[in-house]
C-alpha cells in the first residue's frame, strides 16, 4: 500500500529526514516510535504534504501512485489521512459544516454522489458512537476551545467519517487520560480492516497495549535505527532509546 | 451641494416638529454650523482615504414622510428571531407603528420613536441629545442635527434590567432616487441599568438614497450596555453612520459594528471613557464587494485611570472595493494603567482591492499599556493545510477560509439568531463570487 524509499526532506536549511525507508501493506500496523526532536512528525507531516517540508531526496508510492507528486488534498482524496499532534482551530465552522465538506470532496474526487445534511448525520451518529460522543459536538467549531484531549477525539471521529486507506496517528495519546486513550483506542481498533492499514507515531509504548502493532520501528536523527515485532515496544519501555541511538551515532 | 439640503432645513424649521425652545436651539445650532462648514472634503485629515465627492455633490432631497406601500415583508429580511426583542421600524427615518412591535417593556423602562419622546417632553432629551454628538463634530453631524425629528428613543432608569434586546430597523424605501434621511436617536442607561440595542440600517438592492445617522448613548456608573450596529444598506446607497458612547466609572460597553452595504459607508464611533474603572470591546467586521467603498473610524478617549478596552476589527475586500480603518487612541496625561488594545486585520481577495489602515496612538500618560496590530493578507496557512489534510482544497478550501476570518468577529455576538443570520449572509455572499 505505502513504500517509502530512502526518503529525505528539510524544513529551511534544517535537514531532518535522512533516509527512511519503510513499507506498509494492507491489513497492518506499523508503530513508529523514537525520541522527541528525532523526525516522527516530520515523517507524517511530509506524507501528508506540508508545505513547510522540502524533500530532497527518495521516493513515496501510495497504492503504485506516486505521492509526492500530489497535493494534500489529492492525498486525502486517495485514501490518506493524518491525524495531526497538535489539530487546528477553526473559528466559526462547525464541526458539522466541516466534515460533510471533507467526506462529500473525497466522495466527489472518486466520482461518487455527494450526501445531503440529513443523511450525512445518520452516517455521523454512527460513527460518533465509536468515540462515545453526542451529537453536540457536531454544531461545536472545528477543535474551537476543545481540550487537548477532544482535539484528540474529534481526529478520530474525523478519520472514522472519512474511513482512509491509510492513516497515520501523531501522537494521538499524548496528553489523554487513561479513559480518552481507551476510547481512542477502540475508535482506532473498530476501524481497523484487513484493507486498510495504520501507522502509529508515538513516544510512549502506553498506546500499544491497546492498539497492537505487527511492526516497531525507532525513529533517530531522521533514520530507522532498528525495526522488530511488538516486543521491541517492551524493550523500549524497559531501556529507552539511549542505547539505540548511540548505536546510529557510531553506526 | 449643500443648497438642497440648506432649503430643506428652512421647511423643516417652518412645519417641524415640537417646538420646545431647547430643541428648536438645537437644531438651529445645527443648520448654522452646517451652513457655515458644509461638508468635509478629503483635505480633512479624517476624511483623507473617502471618496467624498459624489455624496457630497449630489442632491439629495429629505425623503418622503409617507410610507409609500412599504409593507412587513419588505422589512422580514432585516428582522432576527430574538427571544422577546422589542422592534421599532423607520422608513425613510420615520417611525411606522404599522410595522413595529415594540412590545411590553419593564417599569422604568422607555422605547419610543424619538417623535413621540419629544412631543411627551421626556426629561432625558434636554439633558442629553446633542451633548455628545455635537453640532461641531462636523458637517455630518451638524446636519443630521439641523433635521433632529425622529429615531429610536431608549431611557432605562437606574438599577433596571431592561431585558430582552430592542431592534431599531431604519428602512429606506428607495422609491424616490436620491433621499436622504437623518435618523436621530439617544439611549440613556441610567446608573447600575443594563439594556442591549440593535441598530439596523436597511435599504432594497439598487436603492440609492443617502442615510446619515447620528446615535448619542449615554452609559450611567457601573450600567451596561451592549450595542449592535447591523449596515445592510443597498450597495448602490450612501450611509454615514456616527454613534458616540459616553460611558461613566464601571461601566461596561459592547459594541458590534458590521458593515456590508453601502456603495460609501462610513461608520464613526466615539467612545468617551469619562470614569475610572471602565471596560469597552469594540468589534467590527466589514465586508466590501463590487466599488464598495466602507469606512471605520474609531476614536477612543481614555480619559481616567484604569480603563481598559479590547478592539477588533476584520475586513473582507474583494473586487475593486475599498476598506478604511483608521482606529484612534487617545490617553490623556489623568488615564495611568490603562489598558487598551486595539487589532486591524484584513483580507483582500483580488488584486485590485485595497485598505487604507492608520492606527492613530496619542498617548500622553506613562504607565499604560498600548497595543496595536495591523495585519493586511493571507489566510490561515495552518488551517488551510488542515482542510486540504481532509480533501478540502481549491476554492472550496478558501472560502472556508474567509468565512472562518469573518466567523471569528460573528461569533462573539450574543444573540443566536443575529450572529446565524450574519453568518448566512456572509456564507451567502462568498457562494456569489464563485470561483476566483
Ligand atoms: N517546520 C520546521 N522548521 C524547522 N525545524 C523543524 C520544523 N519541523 C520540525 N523541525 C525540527 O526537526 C526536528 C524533528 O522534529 P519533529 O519531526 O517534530 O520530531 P518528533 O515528532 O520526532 O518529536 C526537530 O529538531 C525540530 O525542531
Ligand atoms: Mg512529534
Amino acid at each position: 500500500m505505502l513504500e517509502i524509499k530512502n526518503l529525505q526532506a528539510k524544513a529551511g536549511e534544517k535537514q531532518i529526514l535522512n533516509g527512511i525507508s519503510l513499507t506498509v501493506n494492507a491489513g497492518e500496523v506499523h508503530a513508529i516510535m523514537g525520541p522527541n526532536g528525532s523526525g516522527k512528525s516530520t515523517l507524517a507531516q511530509v506524507l501528508a504534504g506540508h508545505p513547510a517540508y522540502e524533500v530532497t531526496g527518495g521516493e513515496v508510492r501510495f497504492e503504485g501512485q506516486d505521492l509526492l507528486d500530489m497535493e494534500p488534498e489529492e492525498r486525502a482524496q486517495a485514501g490518506v489521512f493524518l491525524a495531526f499532534q497538535y489539530p487546528v482551530e477553526i473559528a466559526g465552522v462547525s464541526n458539522a459544516y466541516f466534515l460533510r465538506a471533507a467526506y462529500n470532496e473525497i466522495q466527489k474526487a472518486r466520482g461518487k454522489e455527494e450526501m445531503d445534511p440529513i443523511d450525512f448525520l445518520d452516517l455521523v451518529e454512527e460513527k460518533l458512537k465509536l468515540v462515545e460522543w453526542g451529537p453536540e459536538i457536531m454544531s461545536r467549531a472545528v477543535n474551537h476551545g476543545f481540550s487537548g484531549g477532544e482535539k484528540k477525539r474529534n481526529e478520530i471521529l474525523q478519520m472514522a467519517v472519512l474511513e482512509p486507506k491509510l492513516a497515520i496517528l501523531d501522537e494521538t495519546d499524548s496528553g489523554l487520560d487513561i479513559d480518552a486513550l481507551r476510547i481512542v483506542a477502540n475508535g482506532v481498533n473498530k476501524l481497523r480492516r484487513p484493507d486498510n492499514a495504520t501507522i502509529v507515531v508515538t513516544h510512549y509504548q502506553r498506546l500499544l497495549n491497546y492498539i497492537v502493532p505487527d511492526h516497531v520501528h525507532v525513529l533517530a536523527g531522521g533514520r530507522i535505527v532498528k525495526s522488530g515485532g511488538k516486543e521491541l515496544a517492551l524493550e523500549l519501555e524497559a531501556k529507552g532509546y539511549e542505547w539505540l541511538t548511540e548505536e546510529a551515532v557510531t553506526a | 451641494m449643500t443648497t438642497t439640503y440648506l432649503k430643506d432645513i428652512e421647511t423643516v424649521a417652518r412645519n417641524g416638529g415640537a417646538k420646545a425652545p431647547w430643541l428648536e436651539a438645537l437644531r438651529r445650532q445645527g443648520a448654522e454650523r452646517f451652513a457655515a462648514t458644509g461638508f468635509p472634503t478629503t483635505r480633512d485629515e479624517d476624511w483623507r482615504f473617502n471618496t467624498l465627492a459624489p455624496l457630497t455633490q449630489a442632491e439629495f432631497q429629505l425623503a418622503p414622510a409617507d410610507l409609500g406601500g412599504v409593507t412587513a415583508a419588505d422589512v422580514a429580511p432585516f428582522l432576527y428571531a430574538i427571544p422577546g426583542v422589542r422592534t421599532l421600524v423607520f422608513v425613510n427615518g420615520r417611525y411606522a407603528p404599522a410595522l413595529s412591535s415594540p412590545g411590553e417593556v419593564p417599569a422604568g423602562v422607555t422605547v419610543r420613536n424619538l417623535a413621540a419622546a419629544l412631543g411627551a417632553q421626556h426629561p432625558a432629551l434636554e439633558a442629553h441629545l446633542g451633548r455628545y454628538a455635537e453640532p461641531g463634530k462636523g458637517g455630518f453631524t451638524a446636519l443630521n442635527t439641523a433635521f433632529v425629528k425622529d429615531g429610536l428613543f431608549v431611557h432605562v432608569e437606574k438599577n433596571v434590567d431592561a431585558g430582552a434586546p430592542i431592534h431599531a430597523v431604519f428602512l429606506s424605501d428607495g422609491k424616490v432616487g436620491n433621499a436622504a434621511s437623518h435618523p436621530r436617536s439617544l439611549i440613556v442607561v441610567e446608573r447600575g441599568a443594563r439594556v442591549a440595542v440593535l441598530e439596523s440600517y436597511v435599504g432594497p438592492a439598487g436603492g440609492t438614497y443617502f442615510t446619515n445617522a447620528v446615535t448619542e448613548a449615554v452609559v450611567g456608573d457601573n450600567a451596561h450596555l451592549e450595542h449592535l450596529k447591523i449596515q445592510r444598506e443597498s450597495e448602490l446607497a450612501s450611509h454615514v453612520g456616527t454613534t458616540h458612547i459616553h460611558q461613566g466609572r464601571d461601566s461596561r460597553v459592547t459594541s458590534f459594528a458590521i458593515s456590508l452595504g453601502a456603495a460609501f459607508g462610513r461608520n464613526n464611533l466615539d467612545i468617551n471613557l469619562d470614569g475610572e474603572n471602565i471596560e469597552s470591546q469594540m468589534l467590527g467586521l466589514y465586508m466590501g464587494r463590487g466599488r464598495q467603498e466602507l469606512d471605520n473610524h474609531t476614536n477612543l478617549l481614555h480619559a481616567h485611570p484604569n480603563c481598559g478596552t479590547r478592539e477588533v476589527y476584520k475586513g473582507i475586500l474583494d473586487d475593486r472595493a475599498h476598506g478604511i480603518f483608521n482606529g484612534k487612541i487617545y490617553v490623556t496625561p489623568l488615564a495611568q494603567k490603562t489598558d487598551a488594545k486595539q487589532t486591524n486585520r484584513a483580507l483582500l481577495l483580488s488584486d485590485t482591492a485595497r485598505i487604507d489602515t492608520k492606527p492613530q496612538l496619542e498617548i500622553f500618560a506613562d504607565d499604560v499599556k498600548c497595543t496595536h496590530g495591523a495585519t493586511v493578507g493571507n489566510l490561515d496557512q495552518l488551517a488551510g493545510f488542515y482542510l486540504q489534510s481532509r480533501g478540502i482544497g481549491g476554492a472550496l478550501g478558501r472560502k472556508i477560509l474567509v468565512y472562518a476570518f469573518a466567523a471569528e468577529i460573528l461569533e462573539e455576538i450574543p444573540y443566536e439568531s443575529v450572529r446565524q443570520g450574519l453568518e448566512a449572509l456572509v456564507m451567502a455572499r462568498l457562494d456569489e463570487r464563485g470561483e476566483g
